[in-house]
């Protein structure tokens, strides 16, 4: 074993195959574009050169097969909540939800309306809730990072009683 | 011609089709018999001196004991706008559609509908514009009831 590594090139680190899988999955948050309202124009802008999702390795994709977290960034009618069903069942496991603003979590402003979901908790189970009416980029960012690190306490290999 | 001297007008050609005018805070509009709307329409729309060619607004109220359609028309040429009122009973709220007149009325004779449950006859195509197609019931009516759940989603929170 020591010969062995002696005779390697490069440099060798250790870790457990949990936390380099997990390492991998939270440097790598792809996710899904789904903006519904206002919210939307914030995630727009936390993508931008500003916040820059880009730095914490995420970078958002058009199509549910490529992501790995749906951001659910506005408010949800029954119309559209058939839809939201369909989207995040068609995304790979292990995936991840963030619901962004007031209205993504309990309906907000709209709440008493006849049309909205009060919450899209009632429908897909949410990970990190971010607060706020629409929340600034910086609040999206910390919602990630926040879900980063509930990522980083996965354990995949080894069950968790 | 001011609203007060159309409503003359209207009188004199149709008769009892046209009700009162009425005057109170917002703009002054003539109620008008739902049976001889398509008629009156026309004629506002085509008449010499009138020309409402356009339907700025079709909406719809509910007065608790009645419901009531609302037209806003505006004369492009002229420059001036009137508005016409129609009750409809509750028990069963139908109207002639004004859609072979003005185009504009297709698409807010559907919403009225919706939202309302107005059923206009002589639409080509009376279906809900915004909401689901399994809606249940008008959600605008004062007396709607809420649904317990839609399409497995619970419509309210503990």
């Amino acid at each position: 074993m020591r010969k062995m590594i002696n005779e390697m090139p490069g440099n060798v680190l250790f870790t457990t195959v949990d936390q380099f899988l997990n390492w991998g999955r939270f440097s790598s948050l792809w996710y899904l574009l789904f903006a519904l309202a206002c919210c939307g124009i914030e995630l727009m802008q936390a993508g931008g050169p500003r916040t820059d999702l880009d730095r914490f390795g995420a970078m958002f994709r058009a199509t549910p097969r490529q992501s790995d977290l749906m951001i659910v960034a506005g408010t949800l009618t029954y119309k559209m909540a058939s839809r939201l069903k369909l989207l995040y069942h068609q995304m790979p496991e292990p995936k991840y939800v963030i619901s962004m603003g007031s209205c993504a979590n309990c309906g907000g402003l709209f709440q008493l309306g006849y049309s909205v979901v009060e919450g899209v908790d009632l429908i897909i189970p949410v990970d990190v809730y971010v607060p706020g009416c629409p929340p600034r980029p910086e609040a999206l960012a910390e919602g990630i990072i926040k879900l980063q690190e509930l990522i980083k306490k996965e354990k995949y290999l080894v069950k968790d009683n | 011609m001011e609203p007060a001297a159309i409503h003359e007008e209207l009188k004199s050609r149709f008769g009892d089709a046209v009700m009162e005018f009425r005057e109170g805070n917002g703009d002054p509009f003539i109620v008008v018999n739902g049976s001889h709307l398509l008629e009156i329409a026309a004629y506002l729309k085509e008449a010499q001196g009138l020309h409402f060619d356009s339907l700025m607004c079709l909406s719809s109220v509910d007065y608790g004991e009645n419901y009531a359609v609302v037209y806003h028309l505006y004369s492009m040429q002229h420059k001036r706008r009137v508005v016409l009122k129609v009750y409809v009973e509750k028990a069963d709220p139908r109207i002639t559609s004004v859609q072979s007149v003005w185009k504009a009325a297709n698409w807010h004779e559907r919403e009225a509908y919706d939202l309302m449950g107005i059923r206009f006859e002589g639409h080509p195509d009376l279906s809900r514009i915004l909401l689901p197609e399994d809606w249940p019931g008008h959600p605008l009516r004062k007396d709607y009831v809420f649904p317990e759940e839609y399409d497995g989603i619970p419509c309210h929170r503990e």
